[in-house]
């Protein structure tokens, strides 16, 4: 294990360019640490996108409220692992929970993540499938209706009144929600921003940054699985949904966009004693994952694609199949820039030396625990998870809606907002 | 009933509140956690005489035979580097350990305007950021004012080196902890030299109490013109330099 190591250390040995701190030759935050952002990024963004149900009631992306609230869990639940894979001390994980220093951002993960698991996620999407559950257990058989009865945990109440109450918890969980994910991902931001030795990562804007990007990557990931599920299952694409979801990735988009772009004019101006570093950087070792793949290929060229269908749905009444691969596009290379973002800020952060005077370079291992292969799975884990989460929880019904008014009764969904 | 109702939701209001507004001030600065220098006691600190360092390495050597470095060039709690400035200002740096092949025959060199060795270990700093990020408390900083980890505790997150404005910890391959430049504390603590003091034959480091008005160290920050790595940091290191150059980072 050692030994591979000093060999492939010796490997990077050529590679580094002008002077570098001996000790930082070993670029310690590999792929799992670039993975745990996006993941967590997209559970931020996708709670987002539900909250723009309940909290600000648009009405035509409620098809998308239950499959964003599934996204969320599905990517939360695999979130910690990557964190915890790439530990030296795995086993003494629960450390940070027992004995937690309080000054440090990353202790306090720990809480910040139950917290939004048990309070905010996991109780929403109680309340929202309360009334199904009973209803599915009722007309069922055999092991699923034990599971279902066991998810309702055994409640009966379907009244008018139980009903009303559902409802109003589901919006202030909601309303308490827009915070804790703000607090989850701004925090992630956090852990990073609130580095002082590392100026790539050392500002104020990184908490705010990662937060437009988590929305974009979120409400992106969101519609992509719609739109990949929606006729897998035998469904019709209820395109007045997703074209208010892609308004809202659009302004997400620009802001992100906006916000990254004032970052980098700040520095260029300020041309602080880092700079000469951070340029030969970004144009040598960042330059294919940051501007072809984040900027150009993630940013703009959906940007401008999205703009496109706007100006010519209104004009020419573009056709609708060609609007949905236009907006397929956009969200496959959205997730691609987001990836590449959470890459540069987490590789891009290490790759130079903190004398400012040379750069290392990460060479990615294909198998092992800090591994590519790995990394897939903990990329792919959620889509398993959310698999059987479609399956016991079931949102067709609600996937499926013309964006009418939902009716508890009837569809097996929840009481329309504000009901 | 009601005012006494009211009057019990409002003191818990309070002490919530209060509890909420302690633990933010607690968690916020991070001076909390630094320790005052204290007036009675040892607090330890370091001096490095930059003109008298002949770049022999002797203090590596001794370092990682005394300790449990790795003896590759990758992990170390101490390094000299080299720094060639052209006439030009361009400078040349490299780690006098890794890379012995590169000497330049400096005098004959015309283009070379000056050009000198400095010793690198952890800076101990008063207020160290690694001990600030530690999620679990295993980097701490002890009485005396030395910065050590416990590898027992420590989960190996990484986030200490990546707080290291100086580079000075790595993560030990074979315990897959942090580790870092411990002062010697182990010969400290029996009044020995930490070993790269013990074996510097030209006296180029000093170790020494920073409250003691007769040690060493406290000569050697009355006699010389004193710096800092990375000042602006506000780390407050308690490794002094004298005769430090500009280039130095």
């Amino acid at each position: 294990m050692t030994n591979e190591l000093y060999k492939s250390l010796y490997e990077l040995l050529p590679q580094i360019t002008g002077f570098i701190y001996p000790n930082e030759i070993e670029i310690h935050w590999g792929i799992l640490v670039v993975v745990y952002p996006y993941l967590t990024g997209i559970v931020a963004g996708a709670f987002i996108l539900a909250s723009l149900v309940k909290v600000f009631n648009v009405k035509e992306v409620q098809p998308l409220y239950r499959l964003s609230l599934l996204t969320a869990l599905s990517y939360l639940l695999v979130a910690p692992l990557p964190l915890l894979s790439h530990l030296g001390h795995p086993e003494r994980s629960f450390e940070i929970f027992l004995t937690p220093q309080t000054s440090s951002a990353m202790a306090m993960f720990g809480f910040v993540y139950a917290w939004y698991l048990m309070a905010v996620l996991l109780l929403e999407i109680w309340f929202v499938y309360r009334t199904d559950l009973i209803h599915w257990a009722e007309g069922e058989t055999g092991a699923m209706k034990w599971i279902h009865k066991g998810l309702a945990l055994f409640s009966t109440d379907k009244s008018e009144g139980a009903l009303a109450f559902d409802s109003k918890a589901l919006k202030t969980i909601t309303i308490v929600g827009i915070p804790s994910a703000f607090l989850l991902h701004g925090y992630v931001g956090f852990i990073f921003g609130s580095v002082k030795a590392n100026p790539w990562w050392s500002s104020v804007l990184i908490p705010i940054v990662f937060l437009f990007s988590a929305i974009v990557s979120g409400v992106a990931l969101v519609i992509f699985f719609y739109m990949v599920i929606t006729p897998l299952t035998g469904g019709k694409i209820n395109m007045k949904c997703v074209d208010k979801a892609v308004d809202f990735l659009f302004y997400a988009v620009i802001v992100d966009f906006s916000l990254e772009f004032v970052d980098f004019i700040h520095r260029i101006y300020q041309s602080e004693e880092e700079i000469k570093i951070l340029s030969e950087m970004v144009m040598s070792k960042l330059f294919m994952s940051l501007v072809v793949i984040q900027v150009m290929l993630g940013m703009l060229l959906p940007l401008g694609i999205i703009s496109i269908t706007k100006i010519f749905k209104k004009r020419f009444s573009l056709n609708e199949d060609l609007r949905k691969m236009f907006y397929f596009i956009s969200v496959l290379l959205i997730q691609f820039g987001i990836f590449s973002t959470r890459w540069n800020v987490v590789i891009g952060g290490q790759m130079f030396s903190k004398s400012f005077r040379g750069l290392t370079t990460y060479k990615m291992e294909i198998g092992g625990l800090e591994g590519l292969l790995y990394a897939f799975v903990l990329l792919l884990l959620p889509l398993v998870i959310l698999a059987v989460l479609l399956k016991i929880l079931p949102p067709w019904k609600e996937m499926r809606e013309e964006g009418k008014g939902l009716n508890g009764e009837t569809t097996g969904g929840l009481p329309a907002p504000g009901a | 009933m009601n005012s006494r109702r009211k009057f019990l939701r409002d003191v818990l209001a309070f002490l919530v509140s209060g509890s909420a507004i302690g633990g933010v001030f607690q968690i916020l600065p991070a001076k909390v956690l630094a320790k005052e220098a204290p007036r009675k006691g040892k607090w330890y600190g370091f001096g490095v005489s930059v003109d008298k360092c002949i770049g022999c390495t002797r203090c590596v050597e001794a370092c990682k035979t005394e300790t449990d470095v790795p003896r590759e060039p990758f992990f170390t709690r101490t390094w000299v580097e080299r720094y060639i400035i052209k006439r030009n200002g361009d400078a040349i740096v490299n780690t006098v350990e890794t890379k012995p092949e590169g000497v330049p025959d400096s005098a004959a060199d015309r283009s070379i305007l000056r050009s000198f060795f400095v010793p690198k270990l952890c800076n101990q700093c008063a207020d160290p950021p690694c001990v600030q990020v530690c999620p679990v408390g295993a980097t701490f900083q002890t009485d005396d004012g030395v910065v050590l980890v416990n590898s027992k505790t420590c989960i190996g997150c990484r986030y200490c080196i990546q707080a290291c404005p100086y580079g000075a910890r790595y993560l030990h391959p074979r315990t897959r902890t942090a580790d870092k430049c411990t002062f010697c504390y182990h010969r400290v603590s029996q009044n020995l030299l930490p070993a790269c003091v013990e074996v510097c034959p030209t006296q180029a480091r000093i170790f020494g109490d920073l409250n003691s008005v007769a040690s060493p160290l406290a000569r050697f920050r009355r006699m010389n013109k004193i710096h800092v790595l990375k000042p602006g940091l506000n780390t407050e290191p308690k490794v002094y330099y004298a005769s430090l150059d500009g280039e130095v980072r």
